[in-house]
């Protein structure tokens, strides 16, 4: 055979061989006998470098390697939504049925070739269609439709035949164009390249995630990208979980990149049995789950972003709002280091590829709201929430500061606030969104004008209270006047009912927006009740024995319009509370 | 399979430090075992890289002594494999899975690759079993449960080993039938630490029921890299084929990682951190990721590495990417063992991630997490005091602050410091009730009130 070549070293994950023809960059090889799925990196004269996704333990010289022509794709088409890929897009579970552990040289589709979906067709014969025009409908799962389109890498053509409804497989032909192009349920990409748009829209869109902390102070937009760096323990994982559970998007890809096995397996346990929010059907039929634990072979690992980043646009194409969650960056940016060490490259940054933030990059800028390709016209957005994991929790390190110049939102994880057990542990001093002025519209439209002037009065209690914390080292509680010391137990309590969220709580796991503007009323009602008598000449100890935290935590557990009375009810209370106390003055 | 002929070569060009360069190899297979044989006896040895005829060897024996002309290296043309059966348990094994006192073992039922496989996370199941150890601190805030890797972060001269050693002698799963196996894989430690180990579990009987691997401080680097792998194969046979609960504990992952660095300056690879290869995360997780339980099968694999901090240094490479892979740690803390406290477990960086799985109604009890969380959160903000006391000192507090300084103290000196006895669930939580007495309820806003009424009293506040 021709496009044959030999084996001629092996370093772990890259092995080099020798090959006389003409070989393109990123050409998928199938590397020994065992046909190890592996991509090339490097080409110099006729010795060809393969960075190999599988582990090469038992790999000879001399063995075979088939170069296929074609770069890393992968099939997309219905039957994704529920499903869990390895880095390399191969289904998982159908994996599974070999045995528990992961074998060598396993080749598979993402996509069930058996199973049928049903098809309506919702254009004509001799209607005109270009790339990324919609010709049906197919339910992938109980509420969401997978939009079949005409491919993007497809010219514009009238359509000679469709297909009439009934059930089709994924490669069945569902509709010919007049210029003999086949469209089926499935397509093809290559995960290196961005899908294409029509054109880029402002982010003034919220991506809504229930969580008090982020919506209020540092709000993300549809199609923006966050960042979420900090040490281990500090809940970065339970914090990205609640997100997948809970965040407005119609779809998620959540990318478990190098992490725990356990915790993709919480995943895969928990998701199918909690309710979509939105929906009221398993989560799980929203999700597109990609696995490389931090055991599996290190090259899949830096494929996997690319994979699921491609999964992402190609759902974003039909119209949805998509969030791609990737934990993390780092084990990511880590593989990448593996591979240049061993292609012996000149090191950058604490050992990384000098091309770290290259590479970062062409994964960050294909996030975005889009206008879509084709007919009919419709919006779809690709959100990015990446978690960092800095060596030591030293954010200046490169990979931190490479996606922060990439993305427009740092939430800040700290592990001193985590290990005070203050969840999630968004540092809110350091913390900080790049939207809120674009979202601006949005929240006043949404929530009226007086909620920039909540937020605005959070924002200066907690920066009031950082000054006043360093005052009282020097001079102690007692040389506070009593309007401090009712600020700091006032700033207290917005730490436990307000910054804090309980993850683990059915009630308190989401928030919606009507929610976090009217505790956030209570709170500031509060602090005005008892100002009011703190002016008047109340001391602060007369009211250091009332249990503000634990009835505010909980009217935190009602409902929204049950927390607007009761919370009035309560406000009145106290205030009668404090009517009756001597005011010595 | 019996071979007809052996293949060797005699073309060695090179020894740098555990290294051998061997020329001419036709198709040498990556990872492949050999053994060298010298004049003054055969040693063992695996391939590390092959670039065309020419193959890097790391031989586990060391290379003193060796040289270039009168060895010959065999290729056993196999991958290194460890023997599995029923006759392992009660041994003391060497780093390379041979009995210590040079006797063969007796009926071996397999041999195993020791890479072993990554399971695929589809046929995971999470832990969600609680593991008893006996150690308060442990048992109330930073539970423990089967198929969880949770180290133990020590420092020079910090009672890790005996905590280790307590730990294995007295965990048990309440309510289970399952066979309960100790692994041990000591990995350069020295042998007055080795023979701790064995005379703590010789004397609680526990050496009986345990497989023990020991590659001491001055066996050669690359065995060190053997070790952990050859314990967690074995492991793998008794959890998922012979359905056991298998606890290993690892000793010391800092050597351990010293060796990997050893290696990786030898073949002159681009150094990370601290010199350690910037591959040193990805060779972690394949030795921590083999804990866990898996659907379907009764046994389980749960890990108790021990990572010695440098310097008591958290951000250590080793120690920090040891915590990016497990679940949680337990950290030990030098100013409390200087206390006098033991075990000087410092709950504050301590964690548990797969704590809220083996917890609560039906497998501990209802109010678990909150309890935890309430001594979390007070015992923070007690240590914040103490701080805030140094500065501005005693007359500077409130009267609530001062009670939260009397809370911390009760805290560390009562429940802390239990010494080395047992205790259970039940007494445990009575400990933590007595500490949390020093407070007012108003301040136990995270326990719900109706079980601080049942057990301490309502309307203590406004006394």
């Amino acid at each position: 055979m021709s496009n044959l070549g030999e084996i001629t070293g092996i370093s772990g994950p890259v092995v080099k061989a020798k090959s006389d023809l003409a070989i393109r960059m990123f050409e998928v090889a199938h590397v020994g006998r065992d046909e190890l799925l592996g991509e090339v990196i490097r080409i110099l004269g006729n010795n060809i470098f393969i960075q190999v996704y599988e582990d090469t333990s038992g790999l000879c010289t001399g063995e075979p390697v088939y170069f296929t022509g074609s770069l890393l794709q992968l099939d997309l088409g219905p039957g994704l939504l529920g499903s869990v890929l390895d880095g390399i897009g191969r289904p998982l579970t159908r994996l599974g049925e070999e045995g528990i552990f992961l074998k060598k040289g396993s080749h598979a589709s993402p996509l069930d070739p058996d199973r049928k979906w049903q098809f309506f067709p919702s254009v004509e014969v001799g209607s005109l269609v270009g790339p990324g025009s919609i010709i049906g409908n197919m339910p992938e799962t109980s509420f969401l439709n997978n939009r079949i389109m005409v491919p993007p890498d497809v010219s514009k053509g009238t359509i000679r035949s469709i297909a009439s409804p009934g059930e089709y497989t994924v490669s069945d032909e569902l509709c010919v164009l007049d210029n003999g192009y086949v469209i089926k349920a499935t397509q093809t990409w290559e995960v290196r390249q961005p899908r294409p748009v029509m054109m880029r829209l402002p982010f003034d869109q919220p991506l809504i995630t229930g969580q008090r902390v982020l919506d209020t102070l540092f709000p993300l937009a549809l199609g923006g990208a966050a960042v979420m760096p900090g040490g281990f323990g500090t809940g970065k994982t339970v914090t990205q979980q609640s997100l997948a559970k809970w965040c407005n998007a119609d779809i998620i890809v959540y990318i478990g990149c190098g992490e725990r096995g356990n915790e993709m397996t919480e995943v895969l346990e928990e998701f199918p049995v909690l309710s979509d929010p939105y929906h009221d059907v398993p989560l799980m039929e929203r999700m597109i789950l990609i696995a490389n634990t931090s055991n599996m072979p290190v090259a899949a690992r830096e494929a996997s972003i690319y994979l699921g980043m491609t999964i992402a646009e190609y759902y974003r194409d039909m119209g949805y709002n998509v969030a791609i969650m990737a934990d993390s960056t780092s084990r990511w940016a880590e593989a990448l280091r593996e591979i240049g060490g061993r292609l012996e490259e000149m090191p950058g940054e604490e050992g990384y590829p000098a091309y770290l933030g290259t590479r970062l990059a062409q994964y960050y800028e294909r996030a975005g709201r889009v206008k879509n390709m084709g007919e009919p016209v419709r919006n779809g957005s690709v959100s990015v929430i990446n978690a960092v994991s800095p060596a030591g929790g030293d954010f200046s390190e490169p990979v931190t500061q490479s996606s922060l110049r990439l993305s427009g939102v740092f939430w800040g994880l700290d592990k001193r606030l985590a290990q005070q057990r203050h969840f999630p542990a968004i540092n809110w001093q350091q913390s900080y969104s790049l939207f809120e002025d674009t979202l601006d519209h949005f929240f006043s439209s949404r929530l009226g004008p007086e909620w920039k002037f909540l937020k605005s009065y959070l924002k200066d209690m907690l920066e009031r209270e950082r000054i006043l914390k360093d005052l009282v080292q020097l001079v102690g509680r007692d040389g506070l006047s009593e309007q401090d010391k009712w600020l700091l137990e006032l700033v207290e309590i917005l730490k436990v009912v307000y910054l804090q969220q309980n993850a683990f709580s059915d009630v308190d796991a989401f928030c919606s927006l009507d929610k976090q503007k009217q505790l956030l009323l209570i709170l500031k009602r509060l602090d005005d009740v008892v100002q009011v008598k703190l002016e008047a000449g109340l001391i602060y100890d007369q009211i250091s024995s009332i249990p503000f935290r634990i009835d505010l935590l909980k009217l935190r557990d009602l409902d929204q319009p049950e927390l607007e009375s009761k919370g009035k009810y309560w406000l009145d209370k106290l205030q009668h509370q404090l009517q009756d106390m001597v005011v010595f003055k | 399979m019996i071979k007809l002929f052996r293949e060797g070569y005699t073309s060695l060009t090179g020894i740098v430090g555990p290294l051998l360069f061997l020329k001419g190899v036709r198709q040498p297979g990556f990872a492949e075992l050999v053994s060298i044989e010298t004049p003054s006896g055969v040693r063992t040895g695996q391939i590390l890289q092959v670039e065309d005829d020419l193959c890097v060897v790391q031989v586990f024996d060391g290379t003193m002594g060796m040289d270039t002309g009168k060895s010959t290296v065999w290729l056993e043309r196999d991958i290194v494999r460890v023997p599995a059966g029923d006759a392992l348990i009660g041994q003391i094994l060497d780093g390379r899975g041979r009995r210590i006192d040079g006797k063969t073992i007796g009926y071996i039922e397999k041999l195993l690759p020791t890479s072993g496989m990554p399971i695929n996370p589809v046929w995971r199941q999470s832990p969600s079993c609680y593991i008893e150890t006996g150690i308060s601190t442990i048992d109330m805030m930073n539970t423990l449960v089967k198929g969880q890797k949770l180290p133990i972060f020590s420092g020079a001269g910090l009672p890790a080993n005996q905590l280790a050693a307590q730990i294995v002698s007295q965990s048990r799963v309440p309510g289970s039938d399952t066979d309960f196996l100790v692994i041990f894989a000591a990995m350069g430690i020295t042998q007055r630490e080795a023979d701790f180990f064995i005379d703590t579990f010789r004397s609680t009987g526990a050496i009986d029921s345990g497989i023990f691997f020991l590659n001491l401080a001055s066996d050669s680097a690359a065995e060190r890299l053997l070790t952990p792998r050859m314990a967690l194969s074995v492991a793998e046979y008794f959890a998922f084929e012979k359905n056991y609960d298998v606890l290993v504990v690892m000793t010391d992952m800092l050597y351990y990682s010293e060796a990997l660095r050893e290696i990786s300056a030898a073949r002159e690879e681009v150094p990370g951190r601290r010199g350690y290869p910037g591959y040193t995360y990805s060779d972690l997780a394949t030795l921590y990721e083999r804990a866990g339980c898996i659907r379907g099968a009764r046994g389980s694999i749960t890990q108790i590495p021990i990572i010695t901090m440098p310097d008591d240094d958290m951000t250590h490479p080793v120690v920090d990417l040891s915590g990016y892979i497990t679940e949680g740690q337990v950290v030990l803390d030098r100013s409390i063992h200087d206390r006098g406290l033991y075990p000087p477990i410092n709950v504050l960086p301590s964690l548990s991630r797969l704590m809220n799985k083996g917890i609560g109604k039906r497998k501990t009890f209802e109010f678990h997490r909150l309890m935890a969380d309430q001594l979390y959160a007070s015992y923070a903000r007690a240590q914040e005091l103490e701080r805030l006391r140094l500065i501005v000192g005693d007359d500077g507090l409130t009267d609530t602050e001062k009670l939260y300084l009397a809370f911390g103290r009760e805290f560390e000196a009562r429940f802390v410091n239990q010494g080395s006895v047992f205790r259970t669930l039940d007494t445990t939580l009575n400990e933590a009730w007595e500490c949390l007495k020093e407070l007012p309820n108003t301040e136990l806003y995270r326990i719900p009130p109706c079980f601080i009424a049942e057990k301490l009293g309502s309307g203590r506040e406004y006394s």
